[in-house]
């Protein structure tokens, strides 16, 4: 077995460029992507960064766990939540968590299933991220539940109550959209992980891990026909998880549609809140590819094309969500109905006016920059629009939440909303537990998808 | 140990080749010369090769529609069984067997059904979890999941046989291994 890089046997291949940035920087051959990637896993010093991105997180993962103890032993009334903001942070950062998942099935499923070649280096930590934030958003409607330690009440079971779930609620069709979500994503990245585990497996100097990543692999070999029944599952299964992803944040508006508050009830809210998620999934995916790249020396993997590309998809996206805001506005106005209007003059000129107005310079004006191809394809110009855009999404969330709770119909019913230190522990927390989860994938398994890799390089030299 | 045993057969001759194309060649010539308990293993999934090896297309497809619609099934036979039977609750005379209300978990009790069946189907059919196998035996064949292209006849095959088989593979490329059980 030789090791040499530059083996005159491997295929050299020529970049394809068409006028574009190469997908795949050229000079890479079979051998050469399978041994950076998976040296990144098995061989290399863990970099120092790791270590100091893996303590913080840890931390805040613990003062995350501190304050769900807490939470578990004083209930909700530690945090800000209170009548009439029945809803506050909690479910801003589940929407927010969700809709930060979407772009993750969006870049394996979707682009899969349009052949798109340069989705192939970014799907990967994009599908860990997807779970990752499932997991996070998941928590926080079960700790709001007030008594979280009965959250199986939510699901379907022959029980002593004799009773069922009400299942005309969109609350519980988002239980089910959110857990079909999370395992139908946890199946799709496993699949993707397979043959990638094997060539761990086969690679590691270590028989402890040899062990560990041929359990996992479960005795994969690459044969032919595995590989033709695999290709086939991995094809229906982006079939699937495509119209699961526009399913599941459909519910989510939803959840809120169904409700009559005014700034709620409306029919526009399932497009435009996915067109939302996709919005900020994008702007995540490209927060954590850029100090990735950077970090592991990927640049000649994901390449200026892959974020100028996901620039494109974050002005696409950011331009329906401008459309939403818009439209909301004028149907407030349209609908004739004065607590409807009321939503919308409250929103641009109330007590909460600085969060609306935050909103609209991260989310449409800060995205207009991405017309410019100098700006797509500035890194650290882009890493800031990301940033912006993950805060812009935020905020969207706590506008449609806490201020069209409010203020409703009676002004008797009105009142603020004063978030505690628990408040922000727990946000800032599960950033903690997301990071966490992040770094360990980062460090034992690989963050790029080797075999699909190595397909391109296949690709790229049939098409030079 | 003990008594003087039969040489035993071994699991089949293993041809390794540097390019996917001339695995695909050699698979054409080894299936024009009649071979068929034969498999080609490659570092990542290779056009041409499975169709080479004249085999069925997979009922996997099949498979995977029936996983959604029996989770669809279940669904909406769930949701109109608490519903309307066990649990009827007459909310202003609004009808019971609400069905708009029962399309979102029916679709996506239909795609985690269809996924299960997807994934668990691959699994199965391809034997796996298959932990032991001859062909981890050959030290070179840990190539096949990085840059390399193999070819194995097994010696299951009727045309089989240690000398012709070698021969026969040996003409396409230098590197044949003894695959033992």
């Amino acid at each position: 077995m030789s090791d040499s890089r530059g083996n005159p046997a491997d295929v050299a291949i020529e970049p394809h460029t068409s006028g574009e940035a190469p997908t795949l920087e050229p000079g890479q051959t079979y051998a050469s992507v399978t041994d950076q990637i998976s040296a990144i896993v098995l061989t290399r010093h863990t970099p120092k960064g790791w270590f100091v991105g893996f303590g913080i997180s840890f931390v805040l993962l613990m003062a995350f766990l501190y304050a769900t103890a807490y939470l578990f032993a004083k209930g909700v009334g530690i945090w800000g939540t209170t009548i009439p903001i029945g809803w506050a942070f909690p479910i801003v950062n589940f929407v927010w968590w969700v809709g930060i998942a979407h772009a993750g099935t969006l870049i394996s499923a979707i682009l899969l299933l349009l052949s798109q070649d340069w989705r192939t280096s970014i799907n990967r930590f994009a599908e860990a991220m997807t779970l990752f934030a499932v997991a996070c958003a998941g928590l926080f409607p079960l700790l709001h539940l007030g008594r979280p330690w009965v959250f199986h009440w939510l699901m379907p079971y022959p029980n002593t109550m004799d009773l069922w779930p009400q299942f005309r609620s969109p609350l519980v069709w988002d239980v089910f959209a959110v857990l079909t979500y999370f395992t139908v994503s946890i199946l799709f990245w496993y699949t993707g992980l397979i043959p990638d585990l094997a060539t761990l497996r086969d690679r590691t100097p270590s028989r402890f891990a040899q062990i560990v990543y041929g359990m996992l692999a479960m005795g994969w070999r690459g044969s032919a026909v595995h590989w033709h029944r695999y290709a086939t599952a991995y094809l229906l299964m982006a079939g699937l998880a495509t119209p699961l992803v526009v399913s599941v944040h459909s519910i989510v508006g939803m959840d809120f549609a169904a409700a009559i508050v005014p700034g709620w009830h409306t029919t526009i809210f399932p497009p435009y809140f996915v067109a939302g998620a996709i919005f900020s999934g994008f702007a995540m995916v490209v927060t954590l590819a850029i100090p990735l790249r950077a970090v592991y020396g990927l640049q000649s993997f994901v390449t200026l094309r892959h974020l100028d590309n996901m620039a494109k998809i974050i002005l696409a996206t950011g331009s329906i969500v401008a459309y939403g805001y818009t439209a909301e506005v004028f149907f407030s106005y349209y609908s004739g109905n004065p607590y409807e209007r009321y939503v919308t003059i409250n929103r641009a000129l109330g007590p909460y006016a600085w969060s609306y107005w935050a909103l609209i310079a991260c989310n449409i004006v800060t995205p207009q920059l991405l017309w410019f191809r100098s700006v797509r394809r500035s890194v650290p110009v882009l890493f800031v629009i990301s940033l912006v855009i993950n805060v812009g999404m935020w905020l969207e969330r706590f506008v449609i939440v806490v201020v069209s709770l409010h203020r409703d119909f009676l002004p008797s019913a009105w009142g603020m909303y004063y978030p505690t230190i628990w408040d922000f522990v727990h946000f800032v927390g599960s950033l903690g537990l997301f990071f966490t989860l992040l770094f360990l994938f980062i460090r034992l398994l690989p963050m790029i998808s080797i075999f699909e890799l190595r397909e391109l390089v296949h690709e790229t030299e049939e098409k030079a | 140990m003990g008594a003087p045993q039969k040489p035993k057969l071994p699991y089949g001759l293993l041809a390794e080749f540097e390019q996917g194309e001339a695995l695909i060649a050699a698979v054409h010539k080894a299936y024009a010369a009649g071979y068929r308990q034969m498999n080609g293993y490659t570092p990542f999934p290779l056009d041409g090769l499975f169709e080479a090896l004249g085999r069925r297309p997979t009922r996997l497809p099949l498979l995977t529609l029936a996983g959604g619609i029996v989770g669809g099934c279940v669904a909406y036979f769930m949701l109109y069984y608490a519903s309307v039977i066990s649990y009827p609750i007459n909310v202003g005379g609004r009808p019971l067997h609400s069905w708009p209300a029962f399309i979102p978990i029916t679709f996506e009790l239909t795609v985690l059904g269809a996924s299960f069946a997807a994934f668990f189907g691959m699994l199965a059919l391809n034997g796996l979890p298959h932990p032991y196998h001859p062909l981890f035996n050959v030290p070179a064949f840990k190539l096949a999941s990085r840059d390399r292209f193999f070819l194995c006849i097994q010696a299951r095959d009727p045309l089989f046989t240690r000398d012709h088989t070698r021969q026969f593979l040996e003409a396409l490329t230098p590197k044949v291994y003894e695959v033992q059980p």
